[in-house]
């Protein structure tokens, strides 16, 4: 069984983003961009998979700019077989990945796709719903433990109250969420055997994807600051504060 | 035309999110015209629906009850949606892990893009939403015909949940799908407030050393009744379980009274608590960013100051 990871190039999440001065986004230009950190988990958990004799290969698939291919890269170093790289200038939305996605799935056949739950850039958490959804299949979000044999998958889910554990039949979409594993670092001689790995490259016109963006950002703004407050010298000023000046206690 | 919430229960009792997406529904129904229905899709949930149809403001109740809904499973759940939303101009759910899981299934069926955690209402059409763990806004305008939109419950506060007198419709469920099963639960049991309904919430990070040591963020939590929560760093460091979570991908809180005990204060975990009315920070290190934005700070050991905080708030308590 093949497994299908994607992977999305993001503003590194140690980067504290700034919003550009005329207010059409955050400033990207200059700044360090990594694989979003749940794509990350999602690329180990199917190495996992295929370390363990379930999956049979792995393949990474980015959409968008050109630069994505280094995103790709670093899954592959990481150690999936071979990448896949859907390109195009065009902003994408989770809506047009999902049929990205969807037309790659149809033409590689894999039993699994992993996907994170959620992009620490615009987190909208909603790709890999989407894709079960055009793929008729079922979806498992949110995963902090899959077990699968004989072709079926139990996934347990991180829930508001706590935990939950669903079942299925593969082919399935899980996405991921922390707890899952904590991802490989990749070594040197793996980063230089990942510039040997193949990268299959296509166009959304390839495919057969309308990409046109559904939602038009309007503008990005800054959130209104915090202040920082005060410093207190004990415990009785905390509490003293909290009651006469604050009144929240 | 008119706007569905998609009602987050337990087949027994609405949750409290609900109530906020409601608050975000009347803000679009105001403005775009039209009524607010309710939808509650579960099992043995007509009491459910009784609830939804005394909530102010509420024009209907639609009930789907089946087998197929008990617990909530987006396949078998967005089907059902998809086959009312004829009827709609938006779908709101909220960004609950119910909402956010079922939501996104039913705007790609309907071939529309979702517009995630919504923070404010522009127009019927355009709408605020934090980006980048809350270190922006973005105003988006949508396109689609239809708006599958999920509500952050923090930026609108909930709708009365009595004054109205919906009529109750029953609609028919296409119920279980098959494609997939629910296996089973293990949530988490406390006697505490729910975390993102708490007024006050007492929160714990790496500091804390160990989950033992929670007793001591326990002790105080009940004396304030306030509910506990933990930074990404306590849940991974297994001190406590995934559903204490406050951050970017965790609970989003806003209470009116938010301590953070032992937590640096990475970007991550400010995404989930900086719109908190009142802020306090307790950490041994004064240059930890928690003290920036935190309008209360006290440096110090918190294995020295939390006995000391429960027994001035017992003293006061007397």
């Amino acid at each position: 069984m093949k497994a299908l990871v994607a992977v999305k190039r993001v503003v590194d999440y140690n980067v504290k983003v700034r919003v550009k001065a005329d207010k059409t986004g955050v400033e990207t230009a200059n700044v360090k961009m990594s694989m979003n950190p749940f794509d990350e988990i999602a690329v180990e958990e199917a190495l996992r998979l295929r370390e363990a004799g379930i999956v049979s290969e792995v393949i990474a698939v980015s959409a968008g700019i050109q630069q994505c291919q280094e995103t790709i890269r670093t899954a592959l170093a990481m150690g999936a077989d071979r990448g896949v790289l859907v390109q195009t200038d065009t902003e994408l939305q989770p809506l047009s990945v999902a049929k990205l996605l969807k037309a790659v799935v149809q033409k590689e056949e894999p039993g699994l796709v992993i996907i994170g739950k959620q992009a620490i850039d615009d987190d909208c958490n909603q790709t890999g719903q989407m894709l079960a959804a055009l793929l008729g299949w079922p979806q498992a979000t949110f995963a902090s433990k899959i077990v699968i044999s004989e072709g079926r998958a139990e996934v347990t889910r991180e829930v508001d109250g706590g935990l939950e554990t669903v079942a299925f039949k593969l082919p399935a979409v899980v996405t991921t969420d922390l707890r899952l594993n904590e991802p490989r670092y990749a070594s040197l001689p793996n980063i230089m055997k990942a510039k040997k790995k193949p990268i299959d490259a296509m166009t959304p016109e390839q495919l057969g994807v309308d990409v046109t963006p559904r939602l038009v950002t309007l503008k990005v703004e800054e959130p209104a600051k915090r202040q920082g407050g005060v410093k207190v010298g004990s415990v009785a000023e905390l509490v003293d504060k909290l009651k006469n000046e604050a009144r929240v206690i | 035309m008119a706007v569905l919430v998609v009602a987050d229960h337990d087949n027994r009792a609405l949750r409290p999110a609900t109530l906020n997406t409601l608050a975000a529904a009347d803000a679009i129904a105001k403005v775009g015209g039209g009524d607010v229905h309710v939808l509650v899709a579960g099992k043995d949930c007509r009491a459910v629906a009784e609830a939804s149809a005394q909530i102010a403001g509420v024009a209907k109740v639609l009930l789907a009850d089946d087998a197929g809904y008990e617990h909530g499973l987006a396949e078998n759940l967005a089907p059902l949606i998809v086959g009312v939303a004829p009827n709609y101009s938006h779908i709101l759910g909220p960004a609950t892990t119910f909402g956010k899981n079922l939501m996104p299934r039913v705007a790609a069926l309907l071939d529309v893009m979702q517009i995630s955690d919504i923070s404010g209402v522009e127009s019927s059409d355009t709408f605020i939403r934090p980006i980048y763990a809350g270190n922006a806004l973005a105003t988006v305008q949508s396109k689609d015909a239809i708006k599958v939109i999920t509500v952050r419950g923090t930026a609108f506060p909930p709708v009365e949940a009595s004054g109205g007198s919906a009529p109750i419709e029953t609609v028919s469920a296409a119920g279980d799908t098959g494609m997939a099963q629910f296996v089973r639960a293990e949530l988490s049991k406390s006697e505490r407030p729910e975390l993102t309904s708490a007024r006050i919430i007492i929160s714990g990070g790496r500091g804390m050393q160990s989950g033992d040591n929670f007793h001591l963020l326990e002790k105080v939590a009940d004396k304030l009744g306030a509910a506990v929560g933990a930074s990404r760093a306590a849940v991974d460091a297994g001190f406590v379980p995934n559903d204490y979570q406050v951050g970017q991908t965790g609970k989003i809180v806003a209470p009116e009274l938010y301590l953070a005990v032992g937590i640096s204060g990475a970007i991550q975990h400010l995404a989930g608590m900086k719109d908190s009315k009142v802020i306090v920070a307790i950490n041994k290190d004064e240059e930890a960013p928690i003290f920036q934005i935190a309008d209360y700070g006290l440096v110090g050991d918190l294995f020295k100051i939390l006995p000391e905080l429960d027994e001035e708030l017992g003293k006061r308590q007397q």
